[in-house]
């Protein structure tokens, strides 16, 4: 049964081969012709992003998709606790993973500029591992999940103010063959 | 409103911040510096040694930043002596100089000068000091520096630091967010003559200068992973010194230079450790589920100073080298980060965030006051220099990224000329010793 609704999840993503945010809040942003919403940098910096997922480049297209198209969970300021809106994303990804054992994860943490650059690495470490806790929960294995702080280091989106910050507070969910 | 009375200020007016015991905002601006030292520095006569700027000018902006001087404007110079038979002592006494300085520059061969300098007291119409400085075209703005030192020691009593070094991390955004350029560069104190030491397509932080000055520690992500790296300047020569699982960050030498304190998250959560040079081997210090991270070492080597926000938000707290129960020593603001002690350990500089406004405030450790020092909203990594008269941080100016020093006493803030790339930032500086 499980199978079968990650099957259909998968199935429905391929067929939108959607962006990674396409809800209000987590709306992918627009800046000199290119897409700062997270996607492209992860398909850059991760190991076969986009494969797992039968999805081309998770930066291109606009339809909405199911949860499992969405890789970015984003945080409240000088938070590491996961809103409860992500906890569907966070569960579809760990479904995945369960039955996927092949399969790994890489969970990348980041801030937003505000305060010390070093603590906003930790802070962004604790948000990745508030998302690897929850996948846990779930069936996924220890050896399945890698994760990585950058904390205000690599901002997905350029500015100043909330709009910004916001969408920097992530973390980012990229996947790679083990 | 504050925003616009600084505005209307020139660069060289006090700004002083200060939060007492209450939480309440009080800012006071004066304008002229009280207690400074009024000094005139006459632009130097001959060929400058190939400096495209008239090494008076560098040496009167040395003295003008450090907050202690007070420097005549050129535009404002009756005469313009070059040579001690020149000065006509009662020009400058009417001017209400009390300290003059003049040289010149003449070359002595091919690329080489020789800048010959006097220091006078006006007043008094004697002469305090001279000296005659060899130099190359390289060294022009360093010869410079090196006389602004000899100046500030000979008025204040304390070393300069105008021929000091800082390192910082340029970030220049390429073509887009995936074309990012990462580079730690080491300038003058004054962020003329800029090196890159290591360029990177990911992220570069945290450049901390060894206590002799020959080396850098730094985190470097180039392995898309953070690692800690010791780096000699002179060779280039670079040590992976830390590359466990998890963080590997915020590395602080020990003032005797054979211990690097450093945030591992090996064993689950942040926490502040100690490696031993010489053995690498591994000291655990702290030991809490919160987030520990961003050590500084007290001068004498006995005690950490770290951020946690084991108490909710992230305060600064002080514990033994050797480990032991830390004590929390911050209590102003929602938000105290980056402890960085200043070289007589006396007061402990941080970003010192309240209000949602994050900005320089310096702890005096006796006293437990804190004051502070910048009208920024994102100001963050001070750093003290060598001299403890000034401290170097980033901050936002407008759209960008910037470096910016402020006197020790609060009294001057300038933005340093940093030349990061058409649309580069700076970040993250480190004043070296």
């Amino acid at each position: 049964m499980k199978f079968l609704q990650t099957g259909l999840v998968l199935l429905t993503s391929t067929l939108f081969a959607s962006g990674c945010g396409s809800s209000g809040r987590t709306k992918p942003y627009a800046m000199d012709g290119i897409r700062a919403d997270g996607g492209a940098e992860v398909a850059k910096y991760g190991e076969g992003a986009g494969d797992a997922l039968g999805t081309t480049s998770p930066s291109r297209g606009t339809s909405p998709a199911g949860p499992l198209a969405k890789r970015v969970i984003y945080f409240v300021y000088d938070s590491s606790e996961v809103q409860p809106e992500y906890l569907p994303v966070i569960n579809s990804h760990a479904n995945y993973l369960a039955s996927n054992k092949g399969k790994t994860v890489v969970l990348q943490g980041h801030a937003d500029e505000r305060g010390s650059p070093e603590y906003n690495i930790a802070l962004g470490e604790q948000r990745s591992q508030s998302v690897a806790k929850l996948m846990k929960l779930q069936g996924v294995g220890d050896n399945q999940i890698q994760m990585v702080s950058f904390g205000e280091e690599k901002a997905a989106v350029f500015g100043h103010g909330e709009n910004a910050w916001q969408q920097n507070r992530r973390v980012e969910i990229t996947y790679s063959e083990r | 409103m504050i925003r616009n009375s600084l505005a209307a200020l020139s660069c060289l007016w006090i700004i002083v911040f200060s939060i007492p015991s209450h939480a309440e905002l009080t800012v006071d601006v004066t304008l002229g510096v009280e207690n400074s030292i009024p000094i005139a520095i006459v632009p130097f006569g001959g060929p400058q040694g190939g400096s495209d700027e008239n090494l008076a000018s560098i040496i009167a902006a040395d003295l003008a930043r450090s907050g202690r001087f007070k420097v005549l404007p050129e535009s404002q110079m009756l005469e313009r002596p070059s040579t001690p038979e020149q000065v006509q002592f009662t020009t400058w006494k009417t001017l209400g100089q009390d300290n003059l300085g003049i040289g010149r520059v003449r070359q002595t061969g091919t690329d080489r000068y020789e800048a010959q300098f006097e220091l006078f007291d006006a007043v008094r119409g004697t002469q305090l000091a001279n000296s005659s400085l060899p130099y190359t075209t390289a060294e022009s703005r360093k010869t410079a520096h090196r006389i602004a030192d000899i100046i500030y020691k000979q008025l204040t009593g304390e070393d300069g630091a105008f021929a000091s070094r800082i390192a910082y991390v340029t970030v220049s955004p390429g073509s887009g967010l995936n074309d990012r350029r990462y580079t730690l560069q080491v300038a003058d104190a004054d962020g003329f003559n800029p090196q890159a030491i290591v360029n990177s397509p990911e992220p570069i932080m945290s450049p901390a200068w060894s206590p002799d000055g020959k080396k850098i520690a730094y985190v470097s992500f180039e392995n898309k992973r953070p690692a800690i790296f010791i780096q000699t300047l002179s060779s280039r020569e670079r040590e992976k010194v830390s590359e466990l699982p998890g963080i590997n960050g915020a590395p602080a030498w020990s003032p005797d230079g054979t211990q690097l304190a450093l945030t591992l998250s090996k064993d689950g959560n942040p926490e502040i450790y100690v490696m031993d040079l010489t053995h690498r081997s591994l000291r655990r210090v702290t030991d809490h589920f919160a987030i520990d991270t961003e050590p500084a070492w007290s001068r004498d080597g006995k005690q950490l100073v770290f951020t946690s926000d084991r108490g909710g938000k992230p305060q600064l707290y002080s514990v033994a080298s050797t480990g032991g129960q830390p004590q929390r020593i911050t209590f102003e603001g929602d938000y105290n980060a980056r402890g960085a002690f200043s070289p007589d350990g006396k007061s402990l500089a941080m970003v010192h965030g309240n209000g949602g406004d994050y900005r320089i405030a310096v702890l005096d450790m006796a006293s437990k006051q804190l004051r502070v020092l910048t009208p920024g909203s994102l100001d963050e990594s001070p750093s003290f220099a060598p001299n403890g008269s000034m401290i170097l941080y980033a901050s936002q100016n407008g759209e960008r990224a910037g470096l910016s020093t402020l006197s020790s006493n609060g009294k001057v803030r300038e933005g340093l000329r940093i030349k990061a790339g058409e649309a580069g930032e700076a970040r993250e500086p480190a004043w070296s010793p």
